[in-house]
């Protein structure tokens, strides 16, 4: 068990690195802490898998150092890292059964045979594996060979990390919730860091303590899955978590509000000047409909309205702007044209993107 | 160890090359250089062998003979293994694994025992002396490799595609191909390949069903070589011909021979 | 995996069916035919029963060319086998040398079977070959038209350089299809080199190198150009192994009946030794 610190960590694949687009990873200053779940979450070449691999030791950083437990491992090969590896695809050796699977990593470490049965006795009875130890492994289920790779990992005590690298995208839909509920529980149980890369929101979101959002190889924001929810850093981080995104509006910024085609809206950070692309950002949560005559809020026609079980999402045109808003089963929605309640202290204004301090930008 | 490593292809391309090399090395000398001295390279470089097989219509006209059976070979093993190789990956049928292995056995007959009986054969129905005799006799061991090869390609595209072409309303032939064919284009190429490759190499069959009109060059070689004595730098040059259209082959098919080795499935 | 039943495949298989008959069942069926009769050269036939066959099993000179054609097929299959798995292992995965590599030692699969007997000739001819020049040079006495044990180096050395590049090949195919997580977790489990070959790189070698193993044991078994050519099956018999012996027989002597009955007996040997090999091939492919 370990903690992990990534300082200054940037890579290249290519040899050419002048541009930004060059780096696969940008810059990272990041600290794990032992015992923690945490996970990556970004769409697909985003830079999350790169930076696994720069953990786990199967790939150098370009710069920077990765430390475990302030002991700088940077140049250490994968097996003296002590770290575990669940991969996309099951990996298992297929000539050997589940029991041998298991103990291969110990008895390359020249482990004691009888110390052997007996970890990997515990280690399936936690997965549920124990009545499949006689069995070949390549007759296994996705499910089952994704519980062996992960044994691999879990049968040695000296392991620092766990990592998993997108571990349901083979795993049956009914089978992927119980798969994930028991990494959720084995986390509780054996208290080791795990790290857990996915471009699932709800995986990600349901597993971990803490989420790094990325994008374009750098991480946008850390944080609570409710911190990503009600506070995004990003409007990427708005787009790419709930359902549906943020809604993200060109505005421009007149005495402490915001302009939105002609319509002032208050903001919740206090901003007093800001340079660059300015929009504000809001959630389809935090905007209440109401009917033409009311006194208040942002004239808009009506789309279309579809229907999501529990509430129903409104889209809505602004000058040719699509702004959605959730509304609850029962709320009578108006025909013609209604009027937009923004909540103040959830619409937030970015600039390039980024989400604007306090007090603004000079 | 590991550092090292890099020397066992490098070595082993070493040897697959001296042979090939002296032959070349041979080709372009003298008789009495060859003869004369042992020499590494040629002394006295000279064109006149290959000069000697462009202007002699019984040398070059056996590379025409190879070519054209070899072509001929090809189409028609590879044009009817499809279709049973389709048989075979997609459907189950009374008999199908005897008659698969039936199949193999004729890539195993020792080509020696049927050479008398296939005279006889080919000559009785009329055949004898023609390209298309060969090109029929070579597909007793091309069929059935064409069809191996390709029942691993085709076992590896999801029925799927078959069914979801059926429910949009392709007739079968259509289906097969407009849509089936270009799936499995590299394994086409692989069978092809692999035709072209043991039908170009096999000369027992092709000297006993030809004598004059179809005669390959391979066998042109042997009666030079045993009719007019030693004219080594002939045959050297005659032999080094016959490794362009393979090299060229092998050329172009160089980005699929690593997949299309694994027949499809591994 | 899950095929649907449909009898009427069998009009797919047709043409091939023609195809290979025509090519197979004939010519067999006279070999059959020659097997049990007698002939004095006048193109009349009498019944002759099994005695064809009882001559050549019982015959010293069928013994020896059976015996000098198992230990030429198992030799060359011990070297050939073994030595294309390393050189495969040692190959560049990726880069510009894969192709290079590739295409120089897929070369000797491409050269008629002929011409490779006559590559060899004169390479290792002791007056004018590179080999037999370098080898004499060496203070080894080396003619492989007048020695027995040099002709069969030269032919195994031929062999070699003819086939073992078609191992490679299939084995680098097998190697390049195993994804890279496979190597990634090996190394996280603390695999040693020896054990990423066992558990992960032969298993995957497997099905692609029973094909080599198949291969090669039903093409040794035939061959007949090209130690022919280098050899002629001498000096005296000491290379002449089942095909020449059988062509000899045929076309040099004429005796067809016991040609046809030693071909037949060949044919089975070679059948059922392939059979074995294929059903195990299948029945370990179904589990």
């Amino acid at each position: 068990m370990a903690k992990i610190t990534l300082a200054g960590v940037r890579h290249s694949y290519g040899s050419t690195r002048d541009d930004r687009a060059d780096w696969a990873l940008q810059h990272l200053d990041e600290t794990w802490e032992d015992g923690g779940a945490y996970a990556l979450l970004g769409p697909s070449g985003c830079g999350k898998t790169t930076l696994l691999n720069i953990v786990s030791g199967l790939l150098r950083p370009t710069e920077g150092r990765v430390l475990f437990d302030d002991r700088d491992v940077t140049d250490q090969p994968p097996d003296q890292r002590h770290i575990a590896q669940v991969f996309q695809f099951p990996v298992i050796y297929d000539t050997m059964t589940v029991h041998d699977n298991l103990a291969f990593p110990l008895r390359n470490r020249g482990v004691d045979e009888t110390r052997v049965k007996a970890r990997v006795r515990e280690i399936a009875d936690m997965l549920e594996l124990t009545d499949m130890l006689g069995r070949r492994a390549r007759g296994l289920t996705a499910d089952g060979k994704q519980k062996i790779s992960l044994g691999r990992g879990l049968v040695r005590e000296d392991v620092n990390i766990v990592m998993f690298d997108e571990p349901l995208t083979v795993i049956d839909p009914h089978l992927k919730w119980q798969l994930r509920s028991k990494l959720k529980e084995l986390h509780q149980r054996v208290g080791l860091t795990m790290v857990y890369v996915t471009h699932d929101q709800t995986e990600a979101l349901t597993f971990a303590e803490q989420v790094m959002v990325m994008n374009e190889g750098q991480v946008v924001q850390i944080g609570t899955p409710v911190d990503l929810f009600e506070c995004p850093q990003h409007t990427f981080v708005g787009h790419f978590i709930g359902s549906p995104g943020m809604n993200v509006l060109p505005c421009t910024l007149e005495g402490g509000k915001a302009v939105v085609e002609g319509h002032a809206i208050p903001i919740a950070n206090p901003v007093t000047s800001a340079a660059g692309r300015l929009e504000i950002g809001v959630r389809p949560e935090f905007i209440d409909l109401a009917d033409r005559g009311a006194e208040t809020g942002v004239p808009v026609e009506i789309l279309k309205v579809s229907d999501a079980g529990r509430y129903r999402v409104v889209h809505t045109c602004l000058n040719g702007f699509v702004i959605k808003a959730l509304v609850s089963e029962g709320v009578e929605i108006p025909a013609d044209g209604a009027r937009l309640a923004l909540a103040p202290e959830k619409t937030r204004l970015y600039a390039d993107g980024w989400l604007v301090p306090d007090g603004g930008t000079p | 160890m590991r550092r090292l490593s890099p020397l066992v292809p490098a070595l082993y391309i070493l040897f697959v090359m001296l042979p090939i090399y002296w032959l070349l090395n041979m080709s372009f000398k003298t008789t009495n250089e060859i003869l004369g001295d042992f020499t590494l390279w040629p002394r006295e470089f000279t064109l006149e062998n290959y000069i000697t097989i462009f202007s002699d219509p019984t040398w070059y006209m056996g590379y025409v003979n190879s070519l054209a059976y070899v072509t001929i070979n090809t189409v028609i093993s590879v044009t009817a293994a499809l279709p049973a190789a389709y048989a075979f990956s997609r459907y189950r049928f009374l008999g199908d694994k005897h008659l698969f292995f039936w199949l193999l056995t004729n890539r195993m007959a020792p080509v020696a025992v049927f050479a008398l009986p296939f005279f006889q054969l080919y000559s009785a129905v009329g055949l004898f002396d023609t390209h298309l005799a060969v090109a029929l006799a070579h597909t007793l061991f091309n069929i059935p490799l064409a069809v191996w090869i390709l029942e691993g390609f085709m076992s590896g595209v999801p029925r799927q595609l078959d069914e979801t072409a059926y429910v949009d309303g392709y007739s079968f032939p259509h289906f097969f191909v407009r849509i089936f064919l270009p799936t499995i284009a590299a394994g086409i190429g692989v069978a092809c390949f692999f035709c072209f490759m043991f039908s170009w190499v096999e000369l027992l069959l092709a000297k006993t069903l030809t004598a004059v009109e179809a005669k390959p060059i391979a066998a042109t070689m042997t009666r030079t070589a045993s009719s007019s004595g030693y004219e080594l730098g002939l045959l050297a040059a005659a032999g080094t011909l016959t490794i362009v259209p393979g090299a060229f082959v092998i050329y172009f098919v160089r980005n699929y021979i690593a997949k299309g080795f694994a027949l499809g499935r591994v | 995996m899950n095929k649907t039943v449909n009898h009427k495949a069998w009009f797919l298989v047709l043409p091939v069916l023609v195809l290979v008959a025509f090519n197979a069942f004939i010519p067999l069926m006279t070999v059959v035919n020659y097997s049990v009769q007698e002939t004095f050269g006048d193109n009349t036939f009498f019944w002759a029963g099994l005695i064809w066959f009882e001559d050549v099993l019982h015959s010293e000179r069928f013994h020896a060319a059976l015996v000098r054609q198992l230990t030429f097929t198992f030799t060359i299959l011990a070297i050939e086998i073994p030595l294309g798995v390393v050189i495969a292992l040692t190959m560049p995965k990726r880069g510009i040398w894969v192709p290079v590599c590739l295409v120089t030692m897929a070369l000797p699969l491409l050269i008629p079977w002929n011409v490779v007997g006559a590559i060899w000739n004169i390479f290792a001819l002791p007056e004018i070959g590179l080999l037999g020049q370098v080898l004499n040079g060496l203070g080894i006495d080396y003619n492989f038209t007048r020695q027995p044990g040099a002709a069969w180096f030269t032919l195994i050395a031929m062999d070699v350089w003819h086939w073992t590049s078609l191992v490679v090949l299939l084995a680098y195919a097998g190697l390049v299809s195993i994804p890279d997580a496979f190597y990634q977790a090996a190394k996280i489990d603390g695999a040693s080199t020896w054990a990423i070959f066992r558990h992960i790189q032969l298993p995957k070698m497997k099905r692609v190198l029973t094909i080599a193993v198949l291969l090669r044991f039903m093409d040794s078994f035939n061959i007949y150009t090209e130690p022919f050519v280098l050899t002629g099956g001498g000096p005296g018999n000491s290379t002449t192994l089942l095909s020449i012996d059988l062509v000899k027989l045929a076309l040099g002597q004429f005796d067809l009946g016991p040609a046809a009955a030693m071909s037949l007996i060949y044919f089975l040997i070679i059948l059922a030794l392939s059979w074995i090999f294929y059903t195990l091939m299948m029945r370990d492919e179904e589990r």
